[in-house]
């Protein structure tokens, strides 16, 4: 669905890892299972949009981040960025689009270097893509960048090592490395869970604010079903390497249409300890993506599956009844 | 008398270039069999450094003052040799990233087994017995003991380290971060469990976390730490309506709501340091109601009455009280 | 946009990086700074050598054999030549053999070991295999048959020593240029976009310098070992003078039988000493990397109970 506006199309978006096999499987000539760790996702995001892509571990959340970014190597679909395909492109040729497209990423304590201070951090993307001819033309940028990601004035951390900054700042720091290109695209992936409660929203407000003015569009990443619901436009809910709800974020909160989604919710703990809700605790775990159940993936933990789930892999469409906008849902039941 | 009473704890450490740490500063909280105490703060603000305390498992350069009391024992009076009798057989501890603290290369139920035959003396065969039943009380077959913890998935993981510290039937279970690495569907069910495990067993728990609404949802009464001390405590009812101390309101403020639509506002600044004393209160850089005695006197711990329904004791450090009555804003939107 | 309260601890000054690993070694460990001390003085005293050696290491000073004396500190060898300046001379070569063979081992150890850990797969199979073989292969045998097949040259040495040496500092540097590969703040700058080169030069050789510079030192005392090992198997130039060949001619020419203890001990001294400073700071060094290695949980200190002091009337 490409139109004006579009900033990232993903189309039937398919990734995956081969699982090893041992030479007892080699010589028998068993055949090559694979992790689907993202086995068909599409979904499109706007200039001044952020759409959360939400899940819990092994969904393929944080794949599809890595393949949309090339870094992971796509089996399928299309990535269009900005009316550009930049699926099947050489590295050489992504090089300079790379600019466009950066990540931020979870654990503020590891992403930066430790032994570079932060204007060499900030800096580094400039000298890789040659912006800045001058020292003073990138001190100004990196300046410009810090003070965009709120730290300011920059000149107080300029010449600080990532050891000397909190966890609030260290991620402030990786988001003016990341905006020192001036993207169009901002990946952020799960950008606060490793940060202390109270820094949090300050850190979600910035990312919030960044693509309000504008220029840019967020794809956040999380586990956070909370975060997802106060900053994001639109909610995309992936099981086991599909998206099975996607719509505006109030509407899939307030209103859930697939069974996972409203068992999710349902877990959410409230910070109201009048506010009880049932819990519709799934039992057991997600099951292993290398082994992804026949028909609906969701079908053995689903608690309204019937025979003829097993049927069927159902694919997203549009949620029946009346919704002020448009509300897709992977359930032939929905 | 509560089953576990902790008065007047403080820890200090020891630094290398000298000095101390003084990571905790006076705490103090009741327990009784069968109840969900919450320890909520962020980190470095003590909890977890609290209940090594109580369990006596702080490192050679700590030094600890108070009173930990099981059963009207106090447990701490000896140093180590006074505590190490209850460690594990009264009080037990599920350790953050338990699930990644088991041995590699030994089974399961030999874990588990192992404190049994520790600390009770009973015999091999006994004790994996005993262990077996503690999986299936946990909600993990009996059979999968014999399984190494790598093929265990993170939530059977974290089951299996409750299961090991439930070995040797304590009465007070401490458990810190339990769920913070998992799923959030795989919370629901350990938190079920350990709810599960307090109401059938008496067992009393205290669940020490960052995690706000975890402890809104499992805990009848909690207390917030900041800076080594607790700031506000009484029954999470109470804390969430009827809030007090403005690093509790402003901590609530922080944590978005699934339903809300209210703005979700980071608290400026950060911790004090621990290694100087402190003038006046702690949480004075970063709090949006300071009055002049702040900047002076440091808040005590003190009593407040009970307001519209709460009954458990409400206490609260903070000047704002004492000299508006009404106390902070109530709730929050 | 929103402003960042300035946060304690974010003082005026700037601090400088966490003090260098090898800093931090020498300051708190006084074994590395002794380990340096010594290999310091023995590098001067090549450096010097020309100067101080008190006679002539070819001419014939003294008799066969003579005790140490106050004009022969060291007393002289078989050939009337004296023990001190042939110590000091000898010194130099072995030193100049030994940090050139251990440079070079250095360079394609290093080489290898970030080529193979970086880039993984055939090229990490290959090397590896490659390392393998040299490992695997016996030290001396190893160095007879090349030495053998050569000749006795300095250079020749120079190049059997860095061969059988390179392996085992390629295998280290492979390990941790694999853990470090995995670190978040390497993967953000590929998905930035920059260069393998860059990568490596600006991210991974730094943080891999300090095991590099540990291993380089362990290295000396090791070319410094095969030296003399090589010497005294007759495997160097007779005519060069090297701590090994000094004890060569010691055994050579029966200096046991006839009592003369000092053209052997002094000499054997010296290359202990050296080694074991070499040893002294390649370890301080490599403990200095290795936080882990701290016991503090073994320590049967316990922690410690201070009396009960409340914090006032109506606390709780």
């Amino acid at each position: 669905m490409t139109g004006e506006g579009i900033l990232l199309d993903v189309a039937d978006l398919r990734a995956r890892y081969p699982v090893r096999r041992s030479i007892a499987d080699r010589l028998a000539r068993r055949p090559r299972h694979w992790v689907r760790a993202v086995d068909g996702v599409s979904f499109s995001l706007r200039r001044g949009e952020m759409v959360a892509l939400v899940g819990e571990s092994g969904c393929g959340k944080t794949t599809t981040a890595q393949t949309i970014l090339r870094m992971v190597e796509s089996a399928g679909g299309t990535i269009t960025v900005d009316g550009q395909d930049i699926t099947a492109l050489s590295q050489r040729r992504l090089r300079p689009l790379r600019r466009g497209i950066q990540m931020v990423y979870q654990d503020p304590y590891e992403s930066l270097d430790p032994r570079f201070r932060v204007r060499q951090t900030v800096a580094e993307p400039l000298l890789v893509h040659g912006l800045g001819a001058t020292r003073r033309e990138r001190d100004e940028l990196v300046a410009g960048a810090l003070e965009r990601a709120g730290l300011a004035p920059a000149g107080l951390y300029l010449d600080r090592y990532p050891h000397e900054l909190s966890g609030g700042q260290r991620q402030r720091v990786a988001i003016a490395a990341a905006l020192a290109l001036d993207p169009v695209l901002l990946l952020a992936d799960e950008p606060v869970s490793m940060l202390d409660v109270s820094v949090r929203a300050g850190v979600l407000a910035l990312l919030d604010g960044l693509r309000r003015d504008g220029r840019l569009g967020v794809l956040m990443i999380t586990h956070d079903l909370s975060t997802a619901a106060h900053f994001a436009d639109r909610i995309a809910v992936m099981y086991l390497g599909r998206i099975v709800e996607y719509g505006p974020a109030r509407q899939v909160i307030n209103d859930p249409q697939h069974p996972y989604t409203k068992a999710l919710l349902s877990v959410v703990p409230d910070r109201d300890p009048r506010r009880r809700k049932t819990a519709q605790i799934l039992s057991g775990e997600t099951p292993n993506p290398v082994a992804i159940p026949t028909g609906c993936r969701f079908r053995p933990r689903c608690p309204i599956a019937e025979d003829r789930c097993a049927e069927t892999d159902p694919h997203l469409k549009l949620a029946r009844g009346a919704h002020p906008e448009p509300h897709e849902v992977a359930c032939i039941l929905a | 008398m509560s089953l576990l009473e902790v008065r007047d704890l403080n820890v200090w450490f020891g630094l290398p270039g000298g000095g101390e740490l003084h990571a905790v500063q006076g705490v103090g909280f009741d327990l009784d069999a069968g109840e969900r105490f919450g320890l909520v703060g962020e980190s470095g603000c003590g909890k977890t450094t609290s209940i090594l305390a109580m369990m006596g498992l702080l490192p050679p350069n700590a030094s600890v003052a108070g009173e930990v009391s099981l059963a009207g024992t106090n447990i701490l009076a000896g140093g180590e040799d006074s505590v190490r009798p209850h460690r594990w057989t009264d009080i037990a501890m599920v350790f953050q990233g338990a699930m990644n603290a088991l041995n590699p290369v030994r089974t399961v139920l030999s874990q588990i087994a192992e404190p049994i035959v520790l600390h009770g003396g009973s015999s091999a065969v006994a004790a994996r017995k005993r262990a077996g039943e503690l999986l299936e009380l946990v909600g993990i077959p009996a059979s999968s003991g014999s399984r190494y913890p790598h093929e265990f998935s993170g939530g059977m993981r974290q089951r299996a380290a409750i299961a090991m510290a439930l070995a040797c039937e304590p009465k007070v279970l401490l458990a810190d971060e339990p769920t913070t690495a998992l799923d959030v569907m795989v919370q629901a069910q350990i938190l079920d469990l350990l709810v599960g495990l307090s109401d059938e067993f008496g067992l009393a728990l205290m669940l020490v976390t960052h995690d706000l609404p975890v402890v809104a949802q499992v805990c009848q009464r909690a207390a917030v730490m900041y800076a080594g001390e607790i700031v506000e405590t009484g029954t999470t009812d109470a804390l969430f309506h009827y809030t007090r101390h403005p690093y509790t309101r402003l901590l609530f403020a922080a944590t978005p709501d699934l339903y809300g639509t209210g703005a979700v506002a980071s608290i400026p600044g950060a911790p004090p340091r621990l290694d100087e004393p402190v003038v006046g209160c702690p949480f004075l850089p970063r709090c949006d109601s300071v009055v002049e005695r702040c900047e002076r006197e440091r808040p005590l711990l003190r009593l407040v009455g009970a307001v519209d329904g709460a009954t458990a004791a409400h206490a609260v450090a903070c000047h704002r009280d004492d000299a508006g009555g009404a106390g902070g804003a109530g709730g929050t939107q | 946009m929103s402003a960042v309260a300035t946060e304690p601890g974010l003082t005026g000054t700037v601090s400088r990086a966490r003090a260098g690993l090898i800093r931090q070694a020498l300051m708190e460990r006084k074994a590395a700074a002794l380990g340096l001390g010594i290999i310091a003085f023995f590098v001067i005293l090549a450096i010097a050598a020309p100067l101080i050696a008190p006679y002539s290491t070819t001419a014939r000073t003294c008799a066969v054999f003579a005790p140490p004396s106050a004009s022969h500190w060291f007393g002289c060898d078989d050939g009337g030549i004296d023990m001190l300046s042939e110590i000091i001379s000898g010194g130099r070569i072995s030193l100049i053999i030994g940090f050139a063979a251990t440079l070079i081992a250095m360079l394609i150890g290093g080489g290898v070991g970030i080529a193979s850990g970086y880039f993984g797969r055939w090229l990490d199979i290959t090397l590896m295999r490659i390392t393998d073989y040299l490992l695997v292969i016996p030290d001396l045998a190893f160095a007879m048959v090349i030495a053998d097949v050569w000749g006795p040259s300095l250079s020749h040495v120079i190049g059997v020593i860095a061969i059988l040496e390179w392996a085992t500092t390629a295998r280290i540097i492979r390990a941790q240029v694999m853990s470090v590969k995995e670190r978040v703040y390497i993967k953000r700058a590929r998905s930035i976009g920059a260069s393998h080169a860059r990568i490596i030069g600006r991210h991974i050789l730094p943080q891999v310098g300090p095991l590099l510079m540990a291993n380089t030192v362990l290295t000396v005392a090791v070319a410094i070992y095969l030296e003399t090992a090589l010497a005294f198997l007759g495997l160097e130039d007779p005519t060069t003078t090297t701590w090994g060949t000094i004890l060569e001619h010691a055994f050579d020419r029966a200096a046991v039988s006839a009592g003369a203890w000092w053209a052997i001990v002094p000499d054997g001294l010296v290359i202990t000493l050296l080694i074991m400073g070499c040893f002294l700071l390649g370890q301080a060094i490599e403990d200095a990397l290795n936080p882990r290695l701290k016991v503090a949980h073994l320590s049967s200190r316990r922690w410690a109970l201070r009396p009960l002091a409340g914090r006032g009337p109506g606390a709780i």
